[in-house]
């Protein structure tokens, strides 16, 4: 009997725990290692953070699905891996700290055949003076990347609207945390829905709306931005992305790697080596993403994290490391089998396997700090991954070690996105967008780096019911409710 | 709601040189009837992609 672990139950890891345990049934075993009781729709956190959904709609237990798949669930969170064992075990392991209520602390030594990390990332709120600490999210801003800081945030938002009623005006400003953030995307998201929900409360002539990101153009999302196809032309996501931040009222500053965060104030650096200051009543800004902080160890105990991990903490897998500079970069440079170069029976998928480099062209301000977004990893790809991960190593287990690696390269693999812009069944609006590839392939695509037959994008209420019933078929499919396997990543 | 978003843009701020789009193309955005077909569309062109990628 084999065994697969995989550490962190989010979007990619609960995808490849879940199609492991299908593919390998009881013959095998796969664990769950997450410090979560909770499984979260993180997309939908958005919603929470405006009020229109509930934590409860967007968050259900694991225990009853891992029980219903057969998955042995350890309410933990994974701190170190022996992937060659100790003095005293010859097998690889994890060291894992429980999270359970009535174990909180105890550890364990979890031995595996093969491993799959999946953790995510580590809200670097500490990153930024002011944003947060080691501790987490900091007093004087909200966020909306996990349901509970969400709920947060829309009790703050209440208190905005409250006061705007009785005539106080509002300013908010919301975007990315520092020059180095991913996940615009997200910040995008949440400022249009608290634009619909002002509008739709009355308040919004009491408002004024303020983007801050690290982006050196309006659309750039961490990928470079996009060329959509539209009235025959091949349009920027700047034009659109522009032109929607004009309809709303919304204004911006991008470039800006935000240093500083005080009571109702921010201080930046903009690209061209400016300092700036932003006053608000209320500010959401994404924090900068790392690796969780997992360390490795050699048999003999030597500390090998920097073999195992890239410095930013994510784990290294078959990407390019040394591609340098930005005219150098490759789409090959991308990983296609997420298998650790050092240990072969460990995988890396989602968030937690570290990048080549950026998809956007690096960038600094004259006094040297860096001010460019870090390569989004979202949901379809981070679940595609997952599947392409759990589906190498079941044949490994399956058909023995030789069994070839399935492939999911970013530089080949499109995703489809949809930004919600406000909720609402008949006046919500969301840009429905299909990026081709993820990862612009300049020798492939010339000019865009993307086929424009399958990149596109268009704002409306179409794309608002597209991310409606996505939000329910996701937590179906995560619930492993009939025919979950039927609904694609 | 005529010119209504043209009246955002700012002389030589920010958005004084991007597009903006005029009452038809908003109230396409709503439109129920337009927006069923554009959602049968989108779904199409998102599968379109959703099996080119797995
Ligand atoms: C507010 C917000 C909105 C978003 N909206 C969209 C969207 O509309 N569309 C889209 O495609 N993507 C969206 N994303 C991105 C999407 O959420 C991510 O792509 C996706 O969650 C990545 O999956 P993952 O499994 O890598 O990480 P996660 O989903 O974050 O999962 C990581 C898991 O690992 C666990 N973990 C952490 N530390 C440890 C440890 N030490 N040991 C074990 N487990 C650990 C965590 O608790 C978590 O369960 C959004 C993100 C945010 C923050």
């Amino acid at each position: 009997m084999a065994r697969l672990v995989v550490l962190g139950g989010g979007v990619s890891g609960h995808t490849a725990a879940t199609f492991a345990a299908k593919w390998l049934g009881s013959a095998h075993e796969v664990v769950v290692v997450t410090p979560n009781s909770k499984w979260n729709w993180i997309p939908s956190n958005i919603w929470v953070g405006v009020g229109e959904m509930s934590k409860e709609e967007v968050t259900f237990d694991l225990a009853p699905v891992y029980a219903k798949a057969g998955i042995n669930y350890k309410q933990a969170k994974a701190v170190s891996i022996n992937p060659e064992g100790s003095d005293l075990v010859n097998k690889p392991f994890v060291t894992i700290e429980y999270t359970l209520a009535g174990r909180e602390g105890m550890t364990e030594n979890v031995e595996y055949d093969y491993l799959i990390n999946a953790t995510g990332p580590k809200l670097n709120f500490g990153a930024t003076e002011g944003l947060g600490d080691a501790n987490g999210l900091g007093e004087f801003t909200v966020s909306v990347c996990t349901a509970d800081h969400a709920v947060h945030a829309n009790e703050e938002f209440q208190k905005c609207i409250q006061k705007m009623k009785k005539g106080e005006r509002q300013k908010f400003l919301i975007g990315t945390g520092h020059g180095l953030c991913t996940c615009q995307g997200a910040a995008f998201e949440y400022i249009f829905n608290i634009e619909h929900e002002l509008n739709k409360a009355g308040v919004r002539d009491m408002a004024d709306l303020k983007w801050i990101s690290n982006e050196s153009f309006l659309g750039d999302f961490g990928v470079g931005g996009l060329h959509m196809k539209s009235m025959g032309f091949a349009v920027s996501s700047k034009i659109f992305a522009e032109s929607l931040f004009t309809e709303r009222n919304v204004d911006w500053i991008i470039g800006a790697h935000v240093n500083k965060v005080e009571k109702g104030k921010v201080s930046y650096e903009l690209l061209d080596g400016s300092m700036g200051e932003e006053e608000f009543d209320f500010s959401m800004l994404i924090p900068p993403f790392a690796g969780v902080g997992l360390k490795a160890y050699a048999k003999d105990g030597t500390d090998i994290t920097a073999t195992v991990f890239a410095p930013n903490g994510f784990m290294k897998v078959d990407a390019k490391y040394d591609a340098g500079t930005y005219e150098n970069w490759k789409a090959s440079d991308w990983p296609k089998t997420y298998q650790n170069p050092t240990y072969s029976n460990m995988f890396a998928c989602g968030i937690a396997f570290a990048p080549p480099h950026p998809i956007s062209k690096p960038m600094s301000s004259p006094n040297g700090t860096p001010i460019t977004p870090t390569p989004p990893r979202t949901g379809m790809p981070s679940g595609i991954i997952g599947k392409a991960v759990a589906h190498s190593i079941c044949d490994r287990i399956l058909q023995g070690e030789n069994a070839p690696l399935h492939e999911a390269s970013m530089a080949h693999m499109g995703a489809a996105c949809v930004a919600s812009a406000g909720k609402g069944i008949f006046d919500g609006t969301a840009a429905a967008m299909t990026i081709y590839p993820v990862v612009p392939d300049f020798e492939k695509y010339p000019g865009t780096g993307r086929d424009t037959d399958y990149t596109f994008g268009e704002i409306g209420l179409a794309g608002h019911w597209i991310k409606h019933i996505l939000h329910h078929l996701f937590i179906w499919k995560a619930k492993l409710k009939a025919g979950w396997t039927l609904i694609p990543e | 709601m005529s010119k209504k978003v043209e009246h955002n843009i700012k002389a030589y701020g920010n958005n004084f040189t991007t597009m903006t789009p005029g009452p038809f193309a908003i109230k396409l955005r709503t439109c129920k009837i337009w927006q069923f077909i554009r959602f049968i569309i989108i779904n199409i062109k998102m599968l379109v992609v959703v099996r080119k990628s797995h």
